[in-house]
């Protein structure tokens, strides 16, 4: 009898170790695809951070330009530039014939005109002298001297041309190749030129789809939930309705991308591509899980904090406004980050109205066209360019970002401003 | 002079009916003890006095109350002039989570009592010294409510309850989750509202029925079995159930 419970003991013994062993190993698990994932997209996108430049110099010779004596300011914005940058890419190579300097100026991005230019709007003095100027590297290039190119393919596989690289490795070689932050990823809208692609449109786009939602969602979900928790008779009809909110909130996004595109677009005429549509749709996605949200925190108010108003001779108004809903607030404020968060991630709906496009605008206003972070991210790893690879990554960093920060922020408000009772 | 006047008062929760009959006359500047075995009612019928029951779907409450001759079940009551009359005070202490200022301000704030910052101070002061929380709390007045020891927090919720000055208060178990200490202060506090204030308390103690009360009623299964002075109850009841329940029989 006694070996029979010693037994009995081992085994419970053993059984909550290997309990212990599974939840341990499942941690693991889960800890290390998270560092796996986080690795490889640091490691491919902390590079489009940095951009190369060319330092090429530039004769600012007042006759290519087809510029008189003394230009005034707009005679110099009017002046036509092509020649004097396509000779200053010419020069490199003293000896080029007309092929090679095609691919000469190939080895800057299309902007090497308009850079130049800003050069010159800067300080008019520079007519007729020589100076070095920074020219943005063709993407390719800056692949190769961020060392993502494999130098080693045959040439016809290749986009770089073996006389590129001759070139580049000599201007390596003199010091005129450069490595500096990327200014231009921050501030620039997308591009076809991976070197010049940037996330400003993107960026404000997916700040104004979000403000429009919460403007949106927050008054509609808040109002429903404080109606359905503290005013709705429970009846049938109300049961009915909370589980159809609980079921709108699992409806696949993409649906609420279709019903964007069917009402929105197609019955009220709103602009296509803007995040005014794109806003209206994520809220109708966020609806339901504020709604859920606030209901849940409504709930969590002690009734004993209700009776108290009310045995004061609080009406139901007052007894909501004064101290269920400041006290649910914390819970519904964190609920909608989160919602928002989602939102923010959200792709399906925003390809489907339209937020799909090709926009190097950087919108100004609801109303202007523009792209979302997860859809830049869609977009760009659809491109075939290797600039876009890193592109990729480094938008999921400042996506990640973003959401971490409201996150954080969710969880900030929610430990602060939540009450704490006896 | 009786205050209160319940008449064949009936409460259904759905179908259940938890109250039978009930017919009981309430006086004056006293204390009423309701006491009973759990489940008998007597919360159910104290929050039936300033329609407490309203807040539940599925109660409905029949028949006559008659407070100030005024039938509060009539449907031209408005529940929020009666509470205002009738205050009441929980089980289990229940402040807002907001300062001790605003708690007591509460009540005075909503019913447009105060006209001035310095009256409200004033209703705000003799509320907490009626409740003798004033000595201890004066100094943080505006710190939360809900930093106060069980006890305190009970006197504060007396203090808001007597805040509107409402011409009866109904106290729920208003000690049960408190300690002797605090017990005993709660009870002199009873002592010295009753002045001021007709008091209706449900208590699950028969010693503090016999030491606040001036009249005692006894609730079995949803019925009034007995009503009639403390003494007479306590010391010669009619009913052997009464008896049986005062001896500690049953309970």
């Amino acid at each position: 009898m006694n070996k029979n419970k010693e037994q009995l003991l081992n085994k419970r013994y053993k059984a909550e170790q290997r309990f212990r062993l599974y939840g341990q190993s499942a941690i693991f698990m889960a800890l290390l695809f998270l560092t796996i994932f986080i690795f490889k997209i640091f490691s491919t996108g902390y590079s489009a951070f940095q951009k190369t430049w060319l330092i090429v110099p530039v004769t600012f010779d007042a006759e290519l330009m087809m510029l008189e004596q003394n230009p005034s300011k707009e005679d110099i914005q009017d002046a036509d530039y092509y020649d004097i940058a396509l000779k200053s890419m010419a020069d490199l190579d003293l000896n080029a014939n007309e092929d090679q300097e095609n691919e000469l100026k190939r080895m800057v991005s299309y902007f090497f005109e308009k850079e130049i230019k800003n050069e010159l709007l800067n300080d008019p003095s520079l007519i007729g002298k020589t100076k070095e100027v920074y020219l943005t590297a063709s993407d390719d290039l800056d692949q190769v001297f961020k060392g993502n190119y494999p130098r080693d393919l045959p040439e016809d596989q290749r986009r770089v041309s073996d006389y590129q690289l001759k070139i580049f490795d000599q201007l390596v070689a003199n010091g005129k190749v450069e490595s500096k932050f990327n200014i231009s990823f921050f501030t620039n809208a997308d591009s076809r030129e991976a070197e010049l692609a940037g996330i400003a449109s993107s960026f404000m786009g997916s700040i104004f789809s979000i403000l429009v939602c919460l403007m949106i969602a927050f008054p509609v979900a808040v109002l429903a939930a404080i109606y359905l928790e503290e005013f709705a008779p429970k009846n049938r009809f109300t049961d009915f309705i909370e589980v159809n909110i609980n079921n709108l909130a699992a409806v696949p996004s993409i649906v609420f991308g279709l019903l964007g595109l069917g009402v929105l677009l197609a019955i009220f005429q709103l602009p296509r591509s803007t995040p005014l549509v794109g806003g209206i749709t994520l809220s109708l996605m966020t609806l339901p899980t504020i709604i859920i949200a606030a209901r849940a925190s409504l709930k969590a108010v002690p009734p004993s904090i209700r009776e108290a108003a009310l045995a004061m001779g609080a009406s139901r108004m007052q007894t909501t406004m004064h101290h269920t809903v400041p006290l649910s607030m914390p819970g519904t404020l964190s609920g909608t980050i989160i919602g928002l968060a989602q939102a923010l991630g959200e792709t399906a709906p925003l390809i489907l109205i339209g937020m799909v496009a090709f926009v190097n605008t950087i919108p100004g206003s609801p109303m202007d066209p523009a792209a979302s972070l997860p859809v830049q991210i869609y977009i760009w790893a659809e491109s075939a360019e290797r600039g876009f690879v890193e592109k990729v990554s480094a938008c999921i960093m400042v996506l990640l970002g973003f959401l971490i920060t409201m996150n954080l922020f969710a969880q900030i408000i929610r430990h602060k401003f939540e009450k704490k009772w006896s | 002079m009786i205050k209160i006047k319940a008449k064949d008062v009936d409460v259904f929760y759905g179908k259940k009916q938890a109250l039978f009959n009930i017919s009981l006359d309430i006086e004056e500047n006293q204390v009423t003890a309701l006491i009973g075995p759990s489940g008998c009612g007597k919360s159910t019928f104290l929050r039936c006095l300033n329609r407490m029951n309203d807040v539940i779907d599925i109660c409905s409450v029949k028949g006559e109350i008659l407070i100030n001759d005024f039938n509060i079940n009539d449907k031209g009551c408005d529940v929020v002039r009666l509470r205002e009359k009738i205050g009441m005070v929980f089980q289990k202490p229940n402040p807002f989570p907001k300062t001790l200022y605003e708690n007591v301000s509460y009540g005075p704030t909503i019913h447009g009592i105060a006209q001035s910052k310095q009256e409200m101070d004033e209703i705000v002061e003799t509320s907490l010294k009626k409740a003798a929380l004033w000595e201890e709390v004066k100094d943080r007045l505006h710190e939360p409510g809900t930093g106060l020891s069980g006890g305190q927090q009970q006197r504060l919720c007396i203090a808001r309850a007597i805040s509107v000055r409402p011409e009866v208060i109904l106290m729920d178990e208003p000690c049960s989750a408190l300690d002797p200490i605090a017990t005993a202060q709660i009870e002199e506090l009873i002592d010295e509202l009753k002045k001021e204030h007709t008091i209706i308390i449900v208590t699950h103690s028969m010693a503090q029925a016999a030491r606040v009360s001036q009249n005692t009623g006894f609730f079995h299964l949803g019925q009034l079995i007995e009503h009639g002075s403390t003494d007479k109850i306590f010391k010669n009841p009619d009913n052997k159930k009464t008896q049986d329940y005062i001896t500690g029989r049953f309970g």
